[in-house]
């Protein structure tokens, strides 16, 4: 796996360290390379070729069969209610993940013994997978075991409803998520010096101004990462409705990834149309992150 | 000023982010009816976990296997392929780097039905080498760049002076520059033994033999095991299962989480 540096004794000296370095360079770089090449290029190409092939699970590939896959996807009448979900889920998701997690960095930015204590209770979710997370609140929402069943007299449905199903999963994710955000954005909140605040209390700026004129601008860079984090990890929730809400009520909290999912090994069974569609996710994808680069950074300037 | 009533509602807030914990660890232990545990305090609800299927030991045997062959195999290939990125140059360099990175961009779905297949042409459908493999790559962007800047950020003279002292490049690394890029490795180990234990679409799509299944998935699929029925005790006695390893390892190592996280990975 490794190749010792190679010395080619007739060349003259700085080309034959050149070539040595290049040698052991890739010598070194061959087991990334090999992983990217089988794991990542492959099946990209896999899918690519798939999407437009008559391709199911049991059968394999049937060779070419012009788009098909694609009208198929686009004809799915799950389709655009699970666009519309997941849209709606993403927006709802980030704003108040984020908002939650920037008032978490603002009360724990200093360093203390208390503040510490705060961090790792808000840090703590963050060391649970999502499956065991969505586990715990899918026990924790239950009818039959939930301690918050307690509070009232009427049974409470966490996840009878569309619009309950929306909020509970909401609920976990946040519960999940908020205290890694909060460490991406501390990081963002202790990089601003503390002559800036100072200079800005002397202007007399009261703390309102403070956090409008001087810390949101300086934090744009955290706050633009974590936009596209969570933008994107949102618009690829599987695990938390696949555990909690199976999609339901009523193939009311389908999200795309699991409209692929579906297509691919749960009844249908058709791994060309799965593949046409997550090649128009991806395709999707990588639109709305230039866009979010362009815009995040072009408010920046 | 405002210590005491500040205290008391930031103290709240971290007490709501601990309850779910806290209730799961209680409520698996708790009388409950439905349960295995429906009079008395005591650890039925583990035990029906311990008979479940192939036994929640094979299903901790899988996870652990899996993620420490994922951690193994992330920290062999990230640590070469950090040290040649850092310290070589070579044709195709920016380009590999960039592809790894890539893989960041690239839904884990529109990998998984792909790989499904090619994991099946290579024999290494429902194994959990195949699924360590899968995980390794997709902790590779993270964990390549991390090894790059910490291989980066250890100064030249360090690396000239050892090979000038007639090690080949190889020694170079192994006896100064590893110990020198130590936290890296510790993060990088780290993120890749909690992505691997954790993850579930990953195994949900590989893994089709259910002896064969990771703790997540085998803790997921105990809820449909009586048709309609869910046994919740069990379900939150696999929830502190697999919550603790976690715990106590993000606990463990929460100062240089924290700190290599504010450190390296943001810095490029």
């Amino acid at each position: 796996m490794t190749v010792p540096a190679v010395r080619v004794h007739s060349l003259p000296g700085r080309r034959r360290r050149r070539l040595s370095s290049s040698l052991a360079g890739w010598g070194y770089a061959t087991p990334t390379a090999a992983f990217v090449l089988i794991f990542f290029v492959v099946p990209i190409g896999i899918v690519a070729r798939m999407s437009v092939s008559d391709w199911k699970l049991f059968t394999g590939d049937q060779g070419w069969n012009s788009g098909k896959n694609f009208q198929s996807a686009m004809d799915d009448n799950l389709l655009w209610p699970a666009v519309w979900f997941t849209v709606k889920y993403t927006v709802v998701t980030t704003v108040i993940l984020l908002a939650l997690a920037l008032g978490l960095a603002l009360l724990v930015q200093e360093s203390n013994r208390w503040t510490g204590f705060l961090r790792t209770s808000f840090l703590i979710p963050s060391a649970l997978g999502l499956a065991s997370a969505s586990l715990l609140f899918y026990a924790l929402y239950s009818p039959q075991s939930s301690p918050l069943l307690g509070f009232t007299d009427k049974p409470i449905s966490f996840l009878g409803t569309p619009m309950s199903a929306l909020w509970s999963t909401v609920a976990l994710i946040v519960w999940r998520y908020a205290g890694f955000y909060m460490l991406l954005l501390l990081v963002g909140l202790q990089s601003i010096s503390g002559d800036v605040y100072e200079a800005a209390t002397l202007d007399g700026a009261n703390r309102w101004q403070t956090f409008r004129r001087i810390t949101l601008p300086l934090l744009r860079p955290s706050l633009a990462l974590s936009t596209i984090m969570c933008v994107t990890g949102s618009l690829l929730a599987f695990d938390q409705f696949y555990i909690l809400t199976k999609g339901g009520p009523d193939n009311s909290t389908i999200t795309i990834v699991q409209l692929i999912y579906n297509s691919a090994f749960q009844g249908r069974n058709d791994l060309g149309r799965a593949a046409a569609l997550s090649v128009l996710v991806l395709g999707v994808l990588l639109i709305i992150n230039v866009v979010q680069f362009r815009g995040l950074r072009g408010k920046e300037n | 000023m405002l210590r005491t009533p500040s205290r008391v509602l930031t103290g709240a807030l971290a007490l709501l982010f601990l309850f779910p914990l806290v209730w799961a660890a209680v409520a698996s232990v708790s009388p409950q009816a439905g349960t295995a545990q429906v009079h008395t305090w005591g650890f039925g609800n583990y035990q029906t976990l311990a008979n479940y299927q192939a036994g929640i030991t094979q299903y901790l045997l899988n996870s652990t296997a899996v993620s420490l062959m994922t951690v193994a195999f992330t920290l062999i290939v990230s640590g070469l392929g950090g040290y040649a990125f850092a310290m070589f140059t070579f044709p195709g360099r920016n380009a590999l780097f960039l592809v790894t990175l890539a893989i960041l961009m690239v839904p884990y779905a529109t990998l998984l039905i792909p790989l499904y297949v090619l994991l099946n042409d290579l024999g290494l459908q429902n194994s959990l080498v195949g699924l360590s493999l899968v995980l390794t790559m997709f902790q590779l962007p993270f964990a390549v760049f991390m090894m790059r800047i910490s291989f980066e950020s250890v100064p030249a003279e360090l690396r000239e002076s050892a090979l000038v002292d007639g090690c080949g490049n190889f020694r170079a690394l192994l006896r100064i520059l590893l110990p020198a890029v130590r936290p890296g490795l510790v993060t990088v180990g780290m993120f890749a033994f909690l992505a691997a234990w954790n993850d579930f679409i990953t195994p949900l799509v590989l893994i089709s033999d259910s002896e064969k299944a990771p703790l997540p998935l085998a803790v997921a699929n105990m809820r449909q095991q009586v048709m309609g029925i869910v046994d919740y005790g069990a379900t939150e006695a696999g929830v502190v299962v697999l919550a603790l390893p976690c715990i106590v390892l993000f606990l463990a190592l929460q100062r240089h989480y924290v700190r290599g996280f504010m450190s390296g990975a943001l810095k490029g």
